[in-house]
């Protein structure tokens, strides 16, 4: 079996199982936030149980609109944080987390080998610490808050074995979108993605996370890593669950995948996904001329400390263009509270770019940042679909955070290995 | 369960940031959701479903968001059925737990045009296009995926489960 199927033979009491069957699993964390729990919450109360079948099990997290943009939504908020006291669950407010798919690892919630559900699309993103971790949509969520568990069908598998070494300022995101621009946005639609090889056994979680975070762009139900030492390493000191297993949990030698893909990227240059398809992928090369009213900085797929360290590697010691609005958003309270220590944020206010409290920021359109008319954005988040971040008639380009920088100090997209750094 | 209306289509890879836009993901009546269906792609999309229409569509059709808000607009729209060539799979849980019909159809956009009149026989999976008399195999839903749209919805369903 590879490691989705252990997992999820485990989870529902079998000795194993194979892509296509239909199993009854348990789930051992479900995450709602403040757009997708209000709906949960509603759903739940039809059910007619009283209480969630852990309290231990459902986290809430607010971070989309947060702090409250409108009067809707600090009502939302405020049911959240009633459900939350009522059924005594764990909840990040405003100021206590951050975004929820960068507050779950790090406050110990995402184990090797458990069964994540959240309330979201990128809830893929814990596969990066070797969960079985997917979306749902609200009224699921409501009946797993109800049952503690969910019928899943056991996905096929596709494994991406990567070697090489990376270029200078090319990145795990640069590699995620190069990937999804081979596979295409349905390349890997109902499919577990297994990411393993050389490249990866070498990078850090906050890498792995951008990787599993862009799975369900290509369609994945899952994105996933093997845990191993590093995996431990960051565990160590956010959890008091023992990490013996972690070792054992790997995909046997004679697991079955559909396809094997072998990539190297030795070549890779910094990628750019063009507006307005996640699957438009092309080198920053072919970027010419495009420029940009708004640089972002952040969200659940690039807003981790050590891409803050990047971006700060570019922009420290200069400023940014004049017309363009600089948007950094630390993905957590956390990450926020390391990069003041690192003196990041003072590098990013010199450079004239608005450092933001964590939240999802304009990533979705929500609050924070909205795009006018023909406006154009460069940003790290994950999706660059019609209207996501404010007009229809704006544009969204994805890129790292190297890439991000480095457009922001010229006013258009640009390679950051141009860029003195 | 038959399910009869005139066919609205759309492309491959329809987004739930074009069938239900990020901003009015605060709004909670799905009356009011379903003013905004289809806002990126096609503005008088609510007033082309509103006597009920079934929408056909290319592959991955609701990729993107888990936003459980896309299929309720479609749903309260007046859409009566989905059917894509695939579909993105958190969309189409969602679809089935609010009870909203869907149905995988590979092959569908080249038999079916704008405005044709279809039945779906979703208990046997078939596809039957009334306009030029094809008739399109769809992938069958599994039994337990059919009582959950019966009950009109995961939450009725488990209602019924519970309380029996
Ligand atoms: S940062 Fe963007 S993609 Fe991530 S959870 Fe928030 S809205 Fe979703």
């Amino acid at each position: 079996m590879n490691i989705t199927e252990k997992i999820l033979a485990k989870s529902s009491n079998k000795i194993s199982v194979k892509s296509g069957e239909i199993i009854d699993s348990k789930v051992d964390i479900l995450m709602i936030h403040d757009l997708t729990g209000p709906l949960a919450v509603k759903a739940f109360e039809k059910i007619g149980v009283n209480k969630v079948w852990n309290n231990q099990k459902v986290i809430v997290v607010l971070d989309h609109q947060i702090p409250a943009e409108s009067i809707t939504a600090a009502e939302l908020h405020k049911t959240m944080r009633k459900f939350a006291k009522e059924q005594t669950l764990k909840i990040y407010d405003v100021g206590k987390g951050g975004i929820c798919h960068q507050v779950l690892p790090e406050k110990g919630h995402v184990l090797p080998g458990t069964v994540i559900l959240g309330a979201d699309s990128h809830t893929c993103t814990y596969g990066a610490l070797g969960a079985f971790a997917t979306g749902i949509g609200s009224t699921e969520a409501a009946a797993v808050m109800a049952t503690g568990k969910i019928w899943l069908k056991v996905p096929e598998a596709i494994k991406l074995d990567i070697h090489g070494e990376f270029k200078k300022l090319v990145t795990p995101k640069d590699l995620i979108l190069h990937i999804i621009g081979k596979l295409g946005a349905d390349g890997a639609i109902y499919k577990s993605v297994e990411f393993s090889g050389p490249i990866i056994e070498k990078m850090s979680i906050a890498g792995r996370m951008t990787l599993c975070n862009m799975a369900v762009e290509m369609g994945a139900k899952n994105g996933i890593i093997e845990p191993d030492a590093t995996t431990r390493k960051f565990l160590e000191g956010r959890t008091n669950q023992t990490l013996d297993s972690i070792n054992k949990l790997k995909s046997d030698n004679d697991a079955f995948y559909e396809k094997i893909i072998n990539l190297n990227v030795k070549d890779l240059e910094p990628q750019i996904a063009f507006s307005p398809r996640v699957d438009n992928v092309k080198p920053v090369s072919e970027a010419k001329n495009i420029e940009i009213n708004q640089a972002f900085i952040g969200s659940c797929t690039n807003g981790r400390l050590q891409d803050l360290r990047l971006a700060a590697k570019i922009l420290k010691g200069k400023k940014v263009k004049d017309s363009v609005r600089t948007l950094i958003i630390p993905a957590s309270q956390e990450v926020y509270s390391d990069a003041l220590k690192e003196g990041l944020i003072e590098t990013f206010t010199e450079a004239g770019a608005l450092v933001c409290g964590s939240s999802c920021g304009p990533c979705l359109g929500g609050h924070i940042g909205l795009l006018a008319k023909d406006e154009i954005c460069i940003s790290t988040s994950n999706r660059n679909f019609i209207g996501r971040m404010g007009s229809k008639e704006a544009k969204v380009f994805l890129a790292s955070p190297a890439t991000v920088a480095a457009s922001a100090i010229t006013g258009k997209i640009t390679n950051p290995q141009e860029i003195e750094a | 369960m038959k399910i009869s209306g005139k066919a609205i289509k759309f492309g491959k890879d329809i987004d739930t940031d074009v069938i239900l836009p990020g901003k009015y993901l605060v709004l909670v009546d799905p009356k009011e959701l379903a003013k905004h269906a289809m806002e990126g792609i096609d503005p008088d999309f609510p007033k082309k479903a509103e006597k009920g229409i079934i929408i056909v569509s290319g592959k991955n059709f609701g990729c993107g968001s888990s936003r459980e808000q896309a299929p309720l607009a479609l749903k309260y729209a007046g859409v009566k059925c989905v059917i894509a060539e695939s579909f993105a799979r958190i969309f189409f849980r969602n679809s089935i737990n609010i009870g909203l019909p869907v149905i995988e159809c590979e092959g569908i956009s080249n038999l079916v045009n704008n405005d044709d009149d279809l039945t779906v026989d979703l208990l046997n999976g078939i596809v039957q296009n009334n306009s030029n008399n094809q008739i399109i195999n769809g992938i069958k839903l599994p039994q337990f995926i059919i009582e959950i749209l019966d009950d009109g919805g995961l939450i009725e369903n488990l209602r019924r489960r519970i309380n029996k």
